[in-house]
């Protein structure tokens, strides 16, 4: 089968490889990339651990071919951090314990990261809606929605010079 | 987890998509949102030799009024229509419904069209797609037809759609003022598919039901419109004894597969009650 040449941004960075069709995304993103933060927790496309965000959208990159990616700017985790500043998504996660194991968490903060745009001042109910493609087994998602909520109130704050 | 290896391609226009079909054969698969299809190509279930890449025709894609009809891309996403001005004003059930399908991510990727031909009884849009009777517009290589969603479905994963045919658009009509709707799912968690499930489009003059369409999801081969349900309501006064003579007769339809989610009997009681929610919440609707 021949390899087709895709040309994709990540995390900023432009990216040529010739990829195999059948090469999921999450295995092109954590194999030929090395970028690992993105992780797998199924294969039935429920967990949503392999969640990035594609061309302003949050997909679930083990149901999503890497040759479909060509001209598209891909966001991973590993992009989330300005500088070495952390992102309100990340900040919230660490200050409201929205994490054990940190297993879903890259996909967990992908999403949040892409719902804060959808739905910037949402109710605990939309935020467990805007997550429900996201599963937990350490948390019991209690404090995600806290991380979430303080996420959106450190966006909404004015910006200081 | 790994899919079969296989050919791939993006076709730019409904008609290149056509010809590769009509040029491949069975060994090709159309990919449109891939949130069916690559699924079960991960399991091995299906081994397509061929993947033919739809996403990237624009003329699949938009939601626009054409009369009174609404017209709808095959490729728009289950996203797209809950977000639509346009389908939350003249097909509310369309946005609200999309809205108990799947979960975020599988919303941004699946489509209206995909959910529809894989004919898989377990998704929502086919009975939708029968209570709002809305019609698919199919490209072959000799052209184009349109068929109406009622009848469209002829068994598990099976639908009229031929082997060298692109689903295009899927026609709406327009809600009529005063229409009531509903589509009640019963299902175990957020993002799972239905136990059962029904949809309902509603019209009434005083107490009188004047124009009523009954769909059911999940308890049958395939979706399924129940016309003995829609006769013990149409040009009937709407009480609990014409809404319990529909459920009985929908119920009566009833030929669900035992699994996981129940049997035989739960599932027909379920649907049954399915039925007397969404007829109930229809009817609070119509004005």
């Amino acid at each position: 089968m021949a390899k087709k040449l895709i040309n994709v941004s990540v995390n900023g960075k432009a990216e040529e490889k010739a990829v195999e069709p059948r090469t999921l995304l999450i295995h092109f993103l954590r194999e030929e990339l090395n970028l690992t933060g993105a992780h797998i927790g199924c294969e039935t496309s429920h967990c949503g651990a392999c969640t990035v965000d594609i061309d302003g959208q949050s997909v679930k990159s083990c149901t999503h071919l890497a040759v479909q990616c060509d001209g598209s700017e891909v966001l991973t985790v590993e992009g989330l951090a300005n500088k070495g500043v952390l992102h309100a998504v990340q900040e919230g996660f660490y200050k409201e314990h929205g994490l054990q194991c940190g297993f879903c968490t890259p996909g967990m903060l992908m999403r949040a990261y892409r719902f804060l745009q959808e739905n910037p001042n949402p109710s605990e109910e939309e935020i467990r809606h805007g997550m429900a493609g996201n599963l937990c087994r350490c948390t019991g998602y209690m404090n995600i929605v806290k991380a979430v909520q303080y996420a959106a109130k450190k966006l909404q704050e004015p910006v200081t010079a | 987890m790994i899919p079969p290896r296989f050919e791939y391609h993006a076709p730019r226009t409904i008609s290149e998509a056509v010809a590769l079909l009509g040029q491949l054969g069975s060994e090709a698969k159309l990919l449109a949102g891939g949130h069916s299809l690559l699924p079960m190509m991960k399991l091995r279930f299906a081994q397509p030799e061929h993947l033919i890449d739809i996403n990237r025709i624009p003329e699949l894609r938009g939601i626009r009024e054409e009369g009174t009809t609404v017209v709808i891309g095959a490729m728009t996403s289950e996203n797209e229509l809950i977000n639509s001005p346009i389908v939350q004003a003249k097909v509310p059930v369309l946005a609200e419904a999309a809205q108990m399908i799947a979960d975020p991510q599988v919303r941004n990727r699946g489509t209206i069209g995909g959910d529809i031909a894989h004919g898989d009884p377990g998704n929502d849009h086919p009975a939708l797609s029968i209570a709002i009777e809305a019609s698919f517009v199919l490209e072959g290589p000799k052209g184009r037809r349109t068929v109406p969603a009622d009848g469209f479905f002829l068994g598990t994963y099976m639908t009229l759609l031929q082997e060298d045919e692109v689903m295009c658009e899927i026609h709406v009509p327009a809600f009529a003022q005063g229409t009531g709707w509903a589509y009640e799912k019963i299902k175990r968690k957020t993002g799972d598919w239905a136990t059962a499930g029904c949809a309902v489009v509603m019209r009434k003059s005083g107490d009188t039901v004047t124009h009523v369409r009954i769909a059911l999801t999940n308890v049958a081969p395939a979706a399924l419109r129940v016309e003995a349900a829609e006769a013990a309501l149409l040009n009937q006064p709407f009480n609990a004894t014409t809404v319990q003579a529909a459920a009985d007769a929908a119920t009566a339809a009833c030929d669900p597969a035992e699994d996981l989610r129940g049997d035989i009997e739960y599932k027909t009681a379920m649907a049954g009650e399915m039925v007397k929610r969404a007829l109930t919440k229809a009817w609070a609707l119509c004005s």
